[in-house]
């Protein structure tokens, strides 16, 4: 079951040292944004692509962030924003 | 006659024609590097070995370059004339494509709408306008099932860090100017889902079929650097 719901605050965790193929960019480690909805369970890439079966499926979310919080010097709408598809074990509860 | 032909070509171009001038085989100018060896010694085992025929890979081949943003278009011309689907679509793009008929699963797909800026009493309940625009950021996932192979650009290095970084700069390069005040949002494919922008329906559409609007639906409208031909230019062409 998945921990956190659509419009809930959550922050990417920054020192999550993972090797190999790990597929949250770093561009939004350390960054916090809002839940946009939870896409369902997947299979973990960071085990699956050692030819392992990427079992426990995680929970994986597409996340809002504002485009101002990823870039400081972002030049462009205030309400731009990216979504970034995230798994479970890289997200904790985001302060409000 | 013939020589005339022959003194013109020398001509055109101010130089002889040697054996220098032809266009490079393909052989001469490709790099066969180790993954290309790699490769080729994989292929010939398996169809050494009987796991696979010749022509079941050729036919694989040819069944992934048949793809194309044909699909992708028909998809979106759909969405435009039969709200029902368009409905669909946004709620669970997967299962509405495989029920128009294009088979995609295991993909699943995510369908992100542009939007026009919405003007409300009072004003605080204005909505902008939505523009969507997809990335890969860490590789090139593209939905191959509706749009074929990914164009170069989409797999550059480039346009990989730039469209997270300034979307606005890369779309004003792709000829592409949005209405001031529009909100961008960028889909950055990093797992499993996989995105497909549906675009506005461009004014002055109103009369066409379903198969004349698919026809103003292109590739790079559907990955979100462009917007949909308009109806006059589409049919100038």
């Amino acid at each position: 079951m998945s921990r956190f719901s659509p419009g809930d605050k959550v922050r990417v965790l920054a020192d999550f040292a993972r090797p190999g193929h790990v597929r949250t960019p770093w561009y939004c480690r350390g960054k916090t944004g809002v839940v946009e909805r939870v896409c369902g369970e997947f299979r973990n890439p960071e085990t699956l692509a050692y030819a392992k079966d990427g079992l426990p499926s995680l929970p994986l979310y597409r996340v809002r962030f504002a485009q101002r919080a990823l870039w400081p010097d972002y030049r462009g709408g205030a309400d731009d924003a990216v979504e970034i598809e995230i798994y479970e074990p890289w997200l904790t509860p985001g302060e409000d | 006659m013939h020589d005339d032909h022959a003194d013109e070509h020398a001509r055109d171009d101010g130089h002889a024609h040697g054996a220098r001038d032809f266009q490079p085989d393909l052989e001469d100018t490709h790099a066969f590097d180790a993954a290309s060896h790699l490769e080729t010694a994989l292929r010939e085992l398996l169809i050494e070995k009987g796991v696979l025929t010749a022509d079941e890979l050729r036919a694989a081949i040819e069944f992934m370059d048949g793809r194309g943003a044909h699909l992708g278009a028909g998809v979106v011309a759909r969405a435009w004339v039969d709200p029902d689907f368009k409905a669909r679509l946004l709620a669970d793009g997967t299962e509405a494509v495989e029920h128009y008929g294009i088979p995609i699963r295991p993909t699943h797909l995510v369908v992100v709408e542009n939007t026009p800026a919405v003007h409300n009493m009072p004003a605080v309940h204005n909505m902008p306008a939505v523009h969507n625009m997809i990335v890969c950021t860490l590789c090139s996932c593209y939905p191959r099932n509706l749009l074929g192979r990914p164009p170069l650009w989409y797999k550059s290095r480039e346009y990989r860090a730039r469209a997270v970084r300034e979307p606005r700069a890369v779309l004003a390069e792709f000829g592409t100017t949005l209405p001031q005040g529009t909100d961008i949002r960028v889909h950055d494919s990093t797992a499993d889902m996989r995105y497909l922008v549906l675009p506005m329906r461009p004014g002055g559409s109103e009369g066409m079929s379903e198969a004349e609007l698919a026809g103003l639906v292109t590739r790079d409208a559907m990955v979100g650097v462009t917007l949909p031909r308009a109806p006059a230019r589409a049919a100038a062409e």
